[in-house]
């Protein structure tokens, strides 16, 4: 059968089906030879029956399900903050630690990372992703000192700089003198030293001055301290430790529709809400899944879309979505209890009962799963 | 017929606010103004806190104030009148924050009529809600550095709040240190307080029904004696409760104060009695306030006051109210019965007795439940309680004769019968970490001591037969029967909504019984066959089947457990532990592609991938094409017939099955020796600093990386040699089945057995800590090699070198430690996520909303598909469905 003739028997089906399921549906019966209608009808009368079958209920506590879905293979989830994953010259936290801080929605992960993709033009040229890793990464005067020396006579401060990280990131002693703004002072070039001269500055102040020197910033972009080049597939990535999203997306060369960081809340801050929401189910699901943990999509959402309902990152626990719970018996029942009891009295708050913990706290029937159903009966019905 | 009109009272909201001394005095039925509880002959003395007044706790005494007896009267409030006010502690800092908002002078918040106007419409908006605070917060921001009050023009001072409950204020003006700063007594908050408008309140958060001067207490309330019941020791003596402890403090020391008061004592004693009245009556809400030592018992033990009864986990709220204590319910060890079904659970006769079921009388049972009674208690079909139609209750452990009660019984009593075979009732096994943790099951009463049940269950309890105990529920009502048999029944929980495939399945022995049974070669003749058919108990239903035929494969076998429109292919486990370059698909070498085919099993070999919990392709496909009956039948008949196969066949694993011949051996010492000299030359390199750093690492960090590396790729390959030699050999070897098929362990296990047991870590790095630059005096001071850092080159079966052994326990225990601290750390987090997500229900329009009534969700996942029975996440698995219908074809 052609499979035109296929799509138009099972068109009915295109609004009840996702779209690649449909589209894969068209694809699998095509495979098959001699398909006759009856078979069609066949197949079209167990998708319906399987739809239906699966379908969700209403007052489902799905909320419920999704934590448990999540909370409890965590259970078999491995402590170690530290794993080398893929790159090995990174560290990046991975498994329970990695879990907690991202539904905590910590302001800077424990050990935060930068994805880079590159453009065609530098992806394929190691030379080329290359001067952009350069580009990169954040160096000050001391990440290219080898030693210092003091000299009081002279009252002057040396500079030994290590020639293996000059060459390494491409810099002459020259440039980085260049970079060295001090007042009444002179700065010299000699060799792979650099020597400042501080007009009559007594021991202290030249100390001073030589840690206010060594901070100099030389080049590269705030915050990201590592970069690694790596080649995956066709193309080089660089992975950086440290994240600045904002600056790095300004760098030209760089693919910035697949760049990406594992800070969440920078994410939120520079590309929005929903971005943030997208990178939080991201790493969750990369986080269980290199756990060789098997959890349902639809979990995870429901926990990213909780987090990010009212439009900003929040925590789970007692300083969010827990936290903020209209119910004061809820937020009573979870941490906190007397502060929260507190509270209401003087704002006159009134639980109207309507969460699950509140009606099991004063015993009623709770609103959920069979709960939902309510009896309604017409009033003539009472009269005898 | 008459319909009676039942009127119900529902709580439909709970509003919270401060308590008026009006109020508090309104409650009370006593004035409590003396510190002794008891007279000399043990009577409780009137005005006293143990008055009889404040209701009962002792049987057979009534009640003073309502008549009624102990277990009737719920106690009644008192009050104590409290001779010079007090802070409420719970109130301290909010009332130093209205210190800092309002005139010294006339009490109003010191907002300009514009900017009263500006806040207005924002804290109408969070009127009732605590999210007013932080308008609240603004408005202090605006208002506390006030120089003069814009009402009155009085100028301000600055109020400083010390912890816990001290308030300075300080007259910027004066210069004179001491003269400067000034404390504010209690009274004059108080009065301060009082006289803040009303229409002010709002700007202060507080709600119109609450005065603030009410937050300095004037009058204490006393709770009922049911609230801090005495308890009689054995020894005879009377042991109160903390707070009636706190209670007798605080009365005496008002009593104290009022006669010094009276008396007209000097200043600097009746401040010092004040302060103890705060204090005392501080700690009596809250014994654990910071910066204040906690008030304790005679024996140092700090006392439980308010505050501390509703806090934490044992805590009125998360102990008593959250979650609660029940009956009917019985606990003890657990063990395995193949021969139960999966619904079923076995209950001891001891438990059956014990546990009760109300049944109400009618016509059709009235004959059998007079029987039961008649056996009474103690024999087993019997009944422990009847319950007449007026609600008495008559326990039949006392009742002499039965069988004048048992005629007695008539339509409209209710029976509180014994436990018996077809009861629903739950069983759990903590910790319950989802929903599978407890289910339904059908009761089977069993002698024996132990619960028993089928071995299906054990992935979703999570429980093994090492000692484990689970619990046991009996619902009483017929709504949670039928709930329970509807939604919980262990047979509607095979599919987890985990990950849309079945938690529920085979395991261990019935894993390695259907390699054995399914791998080319098993023959069974027909009267072996008919044998097992009989004990899984499915010979009459597929006797047709079997045809004349005088012999069947093993995978013939199998394929009279399928139902017949089922056709499926995917590669077993076994195919995991084949590297090829392409897969062969039905053409397999090892077997390990299966294909069924309208209920056949024509090529493959059934293992974990097949039929196991959490994996089992089979068990998906009929819970989800035949729904969960045939499931359920399905694992019922087919785990019985498979461990008879197995009894009968012989099954066991020795330490034989990890012999190598020597040649294997040989090779295996040859690829460790190799590895360590590597190592050695690499920490040459080192030392003549010939190493060059990997790009971000220092020098250390490399070489240990080069070592670990080193190292792991020699375990591995002498694990590869071991396997190479047990898959060649002839014999089968049942360690190696039961790896490769999922059974139970891993290839790695096997390797640690026969080979290699590897390099031991700790916190992911090599074993380095211990004495001065080496880990053991074994070794040379500063030996980086292999050996002296945690490489165990024996196997389990040669035995650990002593010093290996110990290498071996470090690495041990770091996994122990991870264990206990990881569950605490993950139960910490799924108790956040319950809680932030509890309220999320699926609505009748298919949207997700929380309590709120906010939409989370337009669509329930995107879908509207229950995880629980999408094809392993996916909304629908087409490929397995067109398979099904066109696959068997061809």
């Amino acid at each position: 059968m052609k499979v035109e003739e296929i799509e138009e028997f099972f068109k009915d089906l295109k609004d009840k089906l996702p779209e690649n399921t449909f589209k894969e549906l068209i694809e699998e019966v095509s495979k098959y030879k001699d398909v006759t209608k009856e078979d069609l009808e066949k197949i079209k009368n167990e998708i319906l029956k399987r739809l239906e079958f699966s379908m969700i209920q209403p007052g489902e506590a799905v909320g419920i399900i999704a934590a448990q879905s999540i909370g409890e293979p965590s259970t078999q989830m491995t402590m170690r903050t530290f794993h080398y994953a893929g790159v090995a010259e990174l560290n990046v936290t991975l498994g329970l630690p990695r879990l907690i801080e991202l539904v905590d929605a910590r302001s800077e992960p424990s050990t935060p990372m930068m994805v880079i993709y590159l453009e065609p033009e530098y992806a394929k040229d190691r030379e080329k992703a290359k001067m952009i890793a350069r580009e990169l990464e954040y160096i000050t005067l001391q990440d290219l000192t080898e030693k210092t020396e003091i000299d009081i006579l002279e009252s002057k401060i040396v500079i030994y700089l290590d020639t293996r990280e000059l060459k390494r990131h491409e810099l002459t002693p020259e440039e980085v003198a260049k970079k060295i703004k001090l007042k009444k002072s002179n700065v010299v070039v000699k060799d792979d030293k650099i020597e400042i001269y501080v007009e009559g500055a007594s021991l202290k102040e030249l100390r001073k001055v030589r840690d206010n020197v060594l901070d100099t910033y030389i080049k590269g972009i705030k915050g990201i301290k590592r970069v690694v080049i790596r080649k995956e597939g066709d193309e080089y990535v660089i992975y950086t430790q440290g994240t600045n999203l904002k600056e790095v997306l300004r760098i030209e060369g760089i693919d910035w529709r697949r760049t990406k960081t594992n800070d969440i809340k920078e994410i939120e801050e520079v590309l929005g809400i929903e971005a943030a929401r997208n990178a939080l189910i991201n790493e969750i699901v990369n986080t269980l899944q290199e756990q060789g943990l098997e959890v349902d999509l639809r979990h995870i959402c429901l926990l990213a879309d909780m987090m990010t309902v009212d439009g900003e990152v929040k925590p789970i626990g007692r300083h969010g979505v827990a936290g903020e719970k209209v119910s004061t018996l809820a937020r009573a029942a979870f941490e906190i209890t007397v502060d929260n009891l507190i509270k209401a009295s003087i704002v006159g708050e009134t639980d109207r009962l309507e969460g699950i913990i509140e009606n099991i706290i004063v015993g009623k029937p709770i609103k959920l799963g069979t709960g939902i159903v309510e009896l309604v009966a017409k009033r003539e019905y009472f009269k005898i | 017929m008459i319909l009676i009109r039942l009127e119900q009272k529902q709580i439909i909201g709970i509003k919270f606010n401060i308590m008026s001394p009006e109020m508090i005095r309104k409650m009370a039925v006593v004035k409590i103004v003396t510190p002794e509880t008891y007279d000399e002959d043990g009577y409780p003395v009137e005005g006293g806190l143990m008055d009889r007044r404040l209701g009962t706790v002792t049987p057979g005494l009534r009640c003073k104030t309502c008549g009624g007896k102990f277990g009737e009267c719920p106690g009644h409030f008192g009050v104590i009148e409290l001779a010079r006010p007090v802070i409420h502690i719970g109130y301290a800092k909010y009332i130093a924050k209205i210190l800092k908002a309002i005139c010294r002078n006339c009490s109003r918040v010191k907002l300009t009529e514009e900017e009263r106007k500006k806040f207005l419409e924002k804290l109408k908006r969070y009127k009732g809600s605590i999210l007013i605070f932080d308008v609240f917060d603004e408005i202090i921001k605006v208002v506390k550095d006030r120089k003069t009050c814009p009402f009155c023009g009085a100028v301000q001072y600055e109020i400083k709040f010390e912890n816990p409950y001290n308030y300075i204020e300080v007259n910027p003006e004066e210069k004179d240190r001491k003269k400067r700063e000034r404390k504010l007594t209690p009274i004059d908050i108080r009065e301060r307080l009082e006289k803040i408008p009303n229409e002010d309140l709002i700007f202060l958060g507080l709600d119109e029904n609450n005065r603030p001067e009410w937050m300095v207490l004037t009058a204490l309330p006393v709770p009922p004696v049911t609230v801090r019941p005495s308890i009689i020791l054995e020894t005879g003596e009377r042991s109160e409760d903390d707070l009636t402890h706190k209670l007798v403090d605080i009365v005496r020391i008002n009593k104290k104060l009022m006669d010094a008061l009276e008396a007209g004592a000097p200043q600097p004693i009746i401040e010092d009695l004040w302060d103890l009245l705060q204090y005392h009556v501080a700690t009596y809400i809250n014994n654990e306030i910071s910066g204040m030592p906690p008030a304790k018992h005679r024996s140092g033990r700090p006392l439980k006051t308010l505050a501390q009864r509703l806090k934490g986990k044992e805590g009125r709220f998360r102990g008593n109210l959250s979650g609660k204590r029940v009956n009917y319910s019985a606990r003890t060890v657990i063990s395995p019965d193949p021969n139960l079904s999966l619904n079923e659970v076995g209950v001891p006769y001891e438990v059956a007795r014990e546990l009760t079921v109300p049944v109400r009388v009618t016509q059709f049972n009235k004959e059998f439940l007079k029987k039961l009674v008649k056996n009474g208690p103690h024999k087993y079909p019997g009944a422990n309680y009847v319950e007449r139609p007026d609600g008495v209750r008559i326990n039949l452990a006392r009742v002499k004769n039965l069988d004048e009660i048992a005629e007695k019984l008539d339509i409209g009593w209710i029976v509180h019968r014994h436990l018996m075979d077809g009861d629903i009732v739950l069983f759990n096994r903590q910790p319950s970490l989802h929903r599978m943790s407890m289910m339904a099951h059908v009761v089977r009463v069993l002698p024996g001591r132990t619960f028993r049940l089928n071995l299906t269950v054990c992935p979703p309890y999570n429980a093994d037969f090492d000692g484990d105990e689970m619990n046991l529920h009996v619902p009483q009502t017929e709504e949670a029967r039928a709930e329970a048999k509807i939604l919980m029944l262990v047979q509607t929980q095979i599919l987890s909504p985990r990950f849309g495939g079945p938690i529920i399945g085979c395991i261990h022995d019935h894993i390695s019984g259907s390699y054995l049974l399914t791998k080319e070669g098993t023959k069974l003749t027909r009267e072996e066959l008919i044998d097992l058919l009989y004990i899984a108990g499915i010979l009459e239903e597929v006797e047709d089947k079997l045809g004349d035929k005088k012999e069947f494969t093993g995978k013939e076998v199998f394929s009279l457990f399928l139902p017949e429109d089922i056709s499926i292919r995917f590669k077993s486990k076994l195919c995991k532990s084949y590297k090829c370059e392409k897969c062969l698909e039905e053409n397999c070498p090892y077997d390990a592609f299966v294909v069924i085919k309208n209920g056949k099993l024509i090529k493959g070999v059934i293992d974990e991938k097949a039929i196991g919990a959490f994996a089992g392709e089979v068990i998906d496909i009929i819970a989800k094409k035949h729904g969960f009956d045939a499931a359920r039948k399905f694992l019922d008949s087919y785990t019985k017939f498979i461990i008879a196969f197995l009894m009968r066949k012989g099954f066991t694993t020795g330490i034989d099955d990890e012999d190598l011949p020597k040649e294997a051996l040989e090779r295996i010492e040859e690829v460790l020796k190799d590895a360590i000299e590597r190592v050695k030359e690499v920490i040459k390199m080192y030392e003549e600093g010939l190493l060059e750093p990997l790009p971000g690492r220092s020098l250390e960090e490399t070489l240990e990386m080069k070592i670990m590396q080193i190292l792991s790729e020699a375990r591995d390959t002498s694990g590869r040699i071991a396997n190479e030699y047990l898959e060649k050999q002839k014999k089968e070897n049942h360690a190696r089945i039961m790896a490769i098929t999922g059974a139970r362990g891993s290839l790695l296990n096997i390797t640690q057995m026969a080979a290699c047991l590897g390099q031991q870590s700790v916190r992911g790095e090599r074993i380095k800590r211990g004495f001065i630059n080496r880990v053991l005096p074994h070794f040379e001071k500063g030996d980086l090699g292999a050996r002296a850092r945690g490489f165990v080159a024996s196997s389990y079966k040669r035995g650990l070198h002593p010093v290996e052994y110990f290498f071996h326990a470090a690495g041990g225990r770091e996994g122990l430690v991870d264990t206990a601290i990881r569950t605490s750390q993950s139960g910490y987090m799924q108790r956040r996520l319950i809680n932030a997500l509890q309220d999320l229900k699926v609505e009748y329009d298919g949207t997700v909303r929380d309590a709120r009534g906010v939409i989370v969700q337009f669509k329930y996942g995107d879908d509207g598909i229950d995880p629980s029975r999408s094809d392993w996440g996916k909304t629908l698995d087409v490929k397995r469905i067109v398979e099904c219908v066109l696959g068997g074809k061809s």
